[in-house]
């Protein structure tokens, strides 16, 4: 197992590499200057080089990923163009918020998603069946930032049930488990649960038929194993393989949870991602995909690992 | 009208039509780790044998043995580590380009689904190969169909059907006649009537032997059931471990065995005749590992005349009688094993 | 030898040819009643776009400041208008057009170059499996979103580079596709008996390999077609894709977003038509794979 995990992790290195490449050059893909965005116009040709020379952009290109790549390695993702405050900070407190929302997601969609297939798989070829698909197709089919925008207009439009935006209540940094707080969260949190929903469900469904199919359970069933014994047997069986669907999920989550936080103006870093973008803010984009992408690496070697754990027979080479 | 430059015979019938000499072949398997030395899988470690002209020559053993490996070095399906092949005088990959030998070399593999591409009608699967070779696209379909006649089945009803529409004799007889469509001199059959039903399996032999007598064909014919090897072939040769254990007339072998191993593999062999009934089971335990093979004689863990001498020389193919050799310490004069032969006085 | 030779010598007969594998396909998807009600639905919104000018009652440009925000049933506008008093009917048909052009064509332009990637790199094996498919899952390691949104945000908003960059999103799954379903072809027994035939590595992936590989990468990309959709009308809705005043349905949301306060069925149309595109594509593409799946 030690083993596994070391060679996972060996594996998982020139991907990193080759992620924290794709980051750095998206700068160099940029057109125009990095730092046209924020020079004045009319700044002088002095001036430009000077600044050029501060942000190392007059070094060759591998001198600068080398330099840069020292620097990330310390924790160092540069500097803000458009605050000046240091890109770490920022991203660490958008990661926060994100987390947050993508785990609240993740969880309601597993919960849902495993109840919609569990039911399809269990009463394959009924009525019931077709609806859980159908709802699954719905849900990975439906364009999530308008789905956002629906619930906003039912429930804090019309009904004003809850808050249409923002991060929390105005002026206060309570978060936590306190209704005020939470009702910040609610709705954008179900309409990213609608992404994970459908996926689970699809994968759920077809583990709990292949289960169901499986000699070793008709047996058991042929034995007079009872429909609870059965069922039993299925989630024992179903599980690692949803468990892994859903941590892969949650980096999905993270890192796509651009478009619902711009919906939502959710304080995390989707929402700093747009701003980078439109302040054409080079370092905090680069920090931001960085972070996020090796997450979502890091996150894929734990779900291997964690899954191989559970159960040694899915053990990749 | 044949497509092809003709494939005459070159050295007369005394020449073997193939002739293998020390073939190697190694797989390398994932070692334990990083740093462990690179393990190989002894599949075939030293052949020597020849193919004599228009004979049918039989390789048996248990699985994992190297017969397959065999059949497709043979095929160059995949390369030798090491080795001569000549074809009729012809050092293969040397004097005879492989395209050259490939023409006249074809097989036929055990799983008949597998072995045709799903997704083209029957005709077309056989046509592919003479197309390749630059025959016209209307005068394959035509030897297409003239094989399919030749292997029974009627082109009018089959030509145009996908494999999955045909029952398993009959996508064997299709592979034959695909194998057959190159016009080749030597055809290996691995396996190819082991996944069939018996009453099957009898009438794709007999089209086999016809197919041999009508075309002058020379077969090397792979199997691990003896009774059908015993029928088919004119010699026949034993594998252990990837190394030849005996090679013989077919029928010498199978009357008077010299090699321990044959001996357990016939006693094995399940027969109707009650007087011949066992026992006990002569062959015990699975073979050992290829990666790791004992030293000495291969078959030493699992013989019964084994002695010590048994595990530490690896024994010489040894004359056994007329055109018959085998691979054991108890036929080598002088090789130290207690039933061996004394050692012949120098002359 | 001369014998199967001298017999040959005359054409073959007819033959009487067993329907293709495709044709099966095309049968049992027609009788796919869902596969069918999608596939006409998505017929309906390609010929929409084509033939927009004689479909739109008005000008999708053209607004008036006296009419913003009108609700749906408004007289001369029955879908309402926009935030700058443009008829929302005609901006949706007219819509269609970049929207469709966003969301399908990265699918096919990541099928052929992510297809050939992964057949080459299943079909050649080795070195050159490696080269290409680590490559592969680097771009492969970034949430989806984000590798669209993060090329987008680097090249800057325009149509041009957000179809770019949505290529580029599809290619990395699709070669993963190609490549494991050629790995498996490759190991088949008649690719070796092919092989054995003296033919090129070419010919062989050509006659043998393609006909037995494109089918589950293509019904693969089709289910991609939806997923790129919402992708694509996502990034004009971040301001990354397509800029106004064209209409797109992606857009049209984003500068609608405030009117949900005033007119929130007017705002949540173009979010509709996404919807209702994105799902046909999508039952299309479960319905085309279930046709695939019997042998």
């Amino acid at each position: 197992m030690l083993f596994y995990t070391a060679k996972r992790f060996v594996l998982m290195l020139p991907v990193a590499i080759g992620v924290s490449l794709v980051c750095f050059l998206l700068v160099h893909l940029a057109p125009g200057d990095p730092l046209s965005a924020v020079l004045p116009t009319d700044a002088s040709a002095e001036t430009q080089a000077e600044m050029r020379k501060l942000y190392g952009f007059d070094k060759p290109l591998p001198v600068q990923y080398g330099l840069w790549l020292g620097r990330v390695l310390q924790g160092d993702l540069g500097v803000s163009i458009a605050s000046g405050r240091p890109v770490a900070g920022e991203v660490i407190n958008a990661v926060e918020n994100s987390l947050v929302l993508a785990a609240a997601a993740t969880l309601i969609g597993f919960v849902l998603g495993s109840l919609l297939g569990l039911l399809g798989g269990y009463f394959r070829g009924t009525i019931i069946d077709r609806l859980s698909s159908f709802t699954a197709v719905l849900g990975v089919s439906v364009p999530h930032y308008w789905l956002g925008m629906v619930l906003v207009i039912i429930f804090s439009v019309q009904l004003n049930w809850l808050p249409a935006t923002g991060g929390g209540p105005q002026g206060s940094d309570s978060k936590g488990l306190n209704w005020d707080y939470i009702r910040f969260l609610v709705l954008p949190a179900i309409t990213m649960s609608v992404i994970p929903m459908g996926i689970v469900a699809r994968t759920v469904k077809a583990l709990v038929a292949e289960i169901l199919n499986q000699e070793f359970v008709q047996a058991l069933a042929a034995k007079g194993l009872t429909e609870r014994g059965v069922f039993r047997h299925v989630i024992k069986n179903a599980a690692p393989t949803a468990l892994a669907v859903m941590g892969l999920q949650l980096g999905y989550l993270l890192g796509g949870s651009i478009l619902i936080e711009t919906v939502f103006s959710w304080p995390g870093t989707g929402f700093l991602l747009n701003a980078a973008i439109f302040q054409r803010d080079l370092p905090l984009l680069q920090g931001t995909i960085l972070v996020l992408a090796i997450f979502f690496v890091v996150l894929n070697l734990l779900v291997d690992v964690v899954q191989t754990a559970i159960d040694p027979r899915v053990q990749r080479a | 009208m044949s497509a092809f430059p003709a494939t005459e015979d070159r050295g007369g019938p005394a020449q073997p039509l193939l002739t293998v000499r020390d073939l190697v072949k190694h797989f390398p398997v994932r070692g334990k780790g990083w740093l462990g030395k690179r393990a190989v899988v002894r599949a075939v470690d030293g052949v020597s044998f020849d193919i004599l002209k228009g004979e049918t020559l039989g390789i048996v053993g248990e699985s994992g043995c190297g017969k397959s490996t065999t059949a497709r070095l043979l095929m160059h399906l995949i390369g030798p580590d090491s080795g001569e092949m000549v074809f009729d005088g012809e050092s293969v990959g040397d004097t005879l380009a492989l395209s050259a030998y490939r023409r006249q070399v074809q097989m036929v593999f055990q799983d008949s689904y597998a072995s045709l591409n799903p997704r083209l009608t029957i005709e077309d699967s056989i046509a592919f190969a003479p197309k390749v070779h630059g025959v016209p696209a209307a005068t394959a379909r035509a030897r297409a169909h003239d094989l399919l006649h030749r292997v029974g089945l009627e082109p009018g009803r089959f030509a145009g059907r996908y494999p999955h529409e045909l029952s398993g004799g009959q996508r064997q007889r299709v592979n034959i006649a695909r194998a057959l469509a190159l016009e080749p001199r030597l055809v290996i059959l691995d396996e190819a009537v082991s996944a069939l039903d018996k009453s099957v399996e009898a009438q794709v032999l007999n089209l086999l032997q016809d197919l041999k007598r009508d075309f002058g064909l020379t077969y090397v014919f792979i199997s691990h059931d003896l009774n059908v090897v015993r029928y088919m072939v004119d010699r026949v040769m034993v594998m252990y471990l990837g190394k030849v254990a005996e090679i013989g007339e077919g029928e010498a072998v199978f009357s008077a065995p010299a090699h321990p191993y044959t001996s357990a593999l016939l006693a094995s062999m399940p027969t109707m005749d009650p007087t011949r009934r066992i026992g006990e089971a002569p062959l015990s335990g699975d073979p050992p590992n290829p990666i790791d093979p004992p030293p000495g004689c291969r078959f030493h863990t699992r013989c019964r005349f084994a002695e010590a001498v048994c595990s530490t020389v690896d024994p010489a193919l040894a004359v056994a009688g007329a055109e018959h050799r085998a691979a054991c310490l108890m036929l080598a004069p002088g090789s130290g094993h207690g039933r061996a032969p004394a050692a012949e006085l120098a002359a | 030898m001369s014998a199967v030779a001298s017999a040959g010598t005359s054409l073959a007969a007819p033959v009487a040819r067993s329907p293709g594998y495709w044709s099966g396909v095309l049968r049992r998807l027609s009788r796919d009643k869902v596969a069918m009600v999608a596939l006409v639905i998505i017929l309906a919104i390609v010929l929409m776009a084509i033939f927009a000018p004689y479909l739109a009652p008005a000008d999708p440009a053209k607004g008036s400041m006296l009419r913003r925000l009108r609700p749906i049933g408004t007289p001369n506008y029955p879908l309402g208008a926009d935030e700058l008093g443009r008829d929302m009917l005609s901006r949706l048909i007219y819509g269609a057009r970049l929207s469709l052009i966003m969301g399908v064509t990265p699918v096919p332009i990541a099928f052929v170059i992510g297809g050939a990637l992964g057949i080459i790199a299943g079909f050649a094996g080795g070195v050159v499996n490696t080269l290409i498919m680590r490559t592969i899952d680097v771009f492969y390691a970034f949430p989806s979103v984000l590798l669209a949104v993060a090329l987008s945000g680097a090249l800057g908003a325009g149509l041009g580079n957000a179809l770019v960059s949505l290529t580029l999103v599809f290619i990395p799954p699709i070669a993963r596709v190609a490549e494991s379903v050629t790995t498996q072809v490759r190991g088949l027994d008649y690719i070796d008996a092919a092989r054995a035939s003296g033919a090129g590595a070419l010919t062989i992936i050509r006659v043998h390999v393609l006909g037995n590989v494109l089918g589950p990468i293509f019904v693969y990309a089709t289910s991609l077609v939806s997923v790129s959709m919402i992708l694509a009308s996502g990034l004009s809705f971040l301001g990354l894709g397509v800029r106004p005043p064209e209409p797109e349905w992606g857009l049209m949301l984003n500068t609608l977003r405030t009117a949900i306060y005033t007119q929130p069925l007017v705002a949540a149309l173009p979010g509709l038509m996404i919807f209702i595109t994105s799902v046909s594509f999508n039952m299309l593409s479960d319905g085309l794979r279930t046709a695939m799946e019997v042998k």
